[in-house]
């Protein structure tokens, strides 16, 4: 599928792994952190204006609201730069949510798509069967001034999804499982492709999850094949003409897996890498000081409800602090208005406004040194949430709000 | 094109968090950034850190986030190449855009020591290290990605 679209996008029949091509985008992004450098690349380069104000964005997402004078900086400086060039989707406090999370809901991407972000986790616009990957500030200056970028065409690894996923398990213990058996490099230089019967069975929400961390395997993109899920969630979000592209039925892959999800147990990455991936059978009391439901991984609407089902009716463990951020505006209004917030803030969490925050260690809820976090987010790095010397354990929003509860990692099936 | 120094050794996975930590990440100043290079898993890299050093370490060197604060924070630290015995992928185009050399040899990631001094010549991909005596071949560049480094990053070739 990956080799389809980079096909179609550099103007060739079609492509080999390793070729070398010059690819047309059909979108760019960046956000409060990785602009700036672009934005002092795009001066320093003599650039004019970019190649089309409607097919780039800047979300101010990760340190926004702006948590000190320099992150205010850079966000005036994002703020003047798409003010200037009067680019259309430019999203500020007030409307902007996490850019992984923002994007798909406004529509912005849709299938068969090219995109680059200057961010890792833009591969997660593969959930809708697009071509999507993350690069650095230099290739966002290049991409937003000519709509191209070169790429490496990757091979493939194939996952058949088959069965219907437990209770209780979901599509982010799928993806730990995988990351657990294929390591942090799994997939280095390689794409992800997610097909098979079980397909239907993932909502949207749940391949966004999974396409998210293909970045944590090492790979270039994750990509789902489209079907009447993808379809149903682009219908009214995305109103332009769009390509679907399928795999070959003799498609040629480096190495396929099948993955059952009825044998998915909820899953947690222990520290500090997301492929120290374990299931409950191998987990001894782990205590924790915080809990933290939230980012591009899990901060979606069914995340917040599976979090909400657990928190309903009981209280966040003594000495636990338990955050939680809905992914955009739109996520928070919908969690208002099925009194979700109300669980929550009846339960003892905080509630934030869209932010990345604490995931990767800005603000919002920092660790101190020793400290231990559950998080529903998607590194587990040394310091990645604080102190170099604080933890960060992975897991589902099921088991980070079972774990507020319980003061240790737990899964849910220990609250009943 | 050639590069000389002594080696800072590091092991498997080093990702870009422990290379600069996001709570630097509100700057985009390349000497400020440089003064937080490795600090999570080095300390005292920057007060030992001079210029023409090598940076060696094992398998997904720059693994994690696509900040290109990373390559520019070893590259202001002075670090004159990385070798690895595979990188990242966003990380091997972040270095390579913003020129600083790096190279992949699984032999050399491996044998080469903390302290080693190493030569590298990029045209034919020899690594040296003069304290052991040995040579090992990386992968060279082809001729595009050395005009690039040359030229001191993308944007600079393309002009």
């Amino acid at each position: 599928m990956t080799q389809k679209i980079l096909a179609a996008h550099a103007g060739l029949d079609e492509v080999k792994a390793g070729q070398l091509i010059m690819a047309n985008l059909d979108f760019v992004l960046g956000n409060d952190i990785t602009s700036p450098v672009a934005i002092n690349e795009f001066h320093k380069a003599g650039f004019s204006d970019v190649f089309d104000k409607e097919k780039v964005t800047m979300v101010m997402d990760h340190f926004a609201p702006n948590k000190d004078i320099k992150a205010a900086t850079q966000c005036k400086q994002c703020r003047e730069f798409c003010g200037e060039h009067s680019i259309t989707h430019f999203y500020d406090v007030g409307d902007m949510g996490i850019e992984h999370a923002l994007l798909p809901e406004k529509g912005l991407v849709g299938p068969g798509e090219c995109i680059i972000g200057a961010d890792s986790h833009t591969c997660t616009y593969g959930a809708l069967g697009a071509f999507s990957t993350g690069v650095g500030s230099t290739d966002m200056c290049a991409g937003m001034a000519r709509g191209k970028a070169w790429f490496k065409v990757p091979s493939a690894i194939k996952f058949n999804i088959i069965g219907r996923l437990p209770k209780y398990s979901t599509a982010k213990d799928v993806i730990l499982h995988i990351i657990g058996m294929i390591g942090v490099d799994g997939a280095l230089y390689r794409s992800m492709e997610f097909s098979g019967s079980g397909l239907k069975n993932l909502t949207m929400e749940d391949r966004l999850c999974m396409a998210n961390m293909a970045i944590e395997a090492g790979a270039k993109n994750g990509i789902f094949a489209v079907d009447e899920v993808t379809l149903e969630y682009v219908k009214g979000r995305v109103d332009r003409e769009f390509k679907i592209y399928e795999a070959d039925e003799d498609a040629e892959y480096d190495e396929v897996y099948d993955i059952d999800l009825s044998k998915i147990k909820p899953t947690v990455s222990f520290p500090h890498l997301p492929e120290n991936a374990k299931t409950f059978d191998e987990i001894e009391d782990v205590k924790i000081d915080q809990s933290v439901i939230g980012s591009c991984t899990n901060g979606r609407i069914e995340d917040l409800r599976a979090a909400a089902e657990i928190l309903k009716g009981r209280k966040v463990a003594k000495n636990v602090r338990c955050i939680v951020i809905p992914a955009t505006q739109a996520v928070y209004m919908q969690a208002m208005e099925e009194g979700l917030l109300k669980i929550f803030i009846e339960a003892g969490c905080a509630v934030s406004t869209p932010t990345c925050g604490p995931c990767l260690g800005g603000y919002m809820g920092i660790l101190a040194k020793g400290e231990r976090a559950v998080a529903t987010t998607n590194r587990n790095f040394v310091g990645r949430m604080g102190h170099p010397e604080s933890e960060v354990y992975l897991a589902s929003p099921y088991v980070a709000a079972a774990s507020a509860v319980t003061g240790k990692i737990s899964q849910p099936s220990e609250l009943v | 094109m050639k590069a000389k120094g002594f080696v800072h050794k590091y092991g498997d996975n080093v990702d870009t968090d422990v290379i600069i930590p996001a709570r630097y990440l509100n700057t985009a100043d390349h000497k400020e950034l440089a003064s937080h290079c490795m600090e999570d898993i080095d300390p005292d890299f920057v007060k030992n850190v001079k210029e023409g050093d090598i940076i060696v370490a094992r398998a997904n060197f720059g693994c994690g986030s696509s900040r290109e604060h990373a390559p520019i924070a070893i590259k202001a630290s002075g670090v004159s190449c990385v070798i690895a015995s595979t990188f990242a992928r966003i990380f091997y185009r972040n270095s390579i855009n913003i020129g600083l050399p790096i190279i992949e040899c699984d032999e050399a990631s491996e044998k080469i020591d903390d302290g080693d001094e190493v030569e590298i010549d990029f045209e034919s991909g020899v690594i040296t290290n003069l304290t052991k005596n040995e040579a090992y071949t990386g992968q060279p560049f082809p001729d595009f990605l050395i005009d690039i480094i040359n030229k001191g990053g993308l944007l600079n070739s393309l002009k």
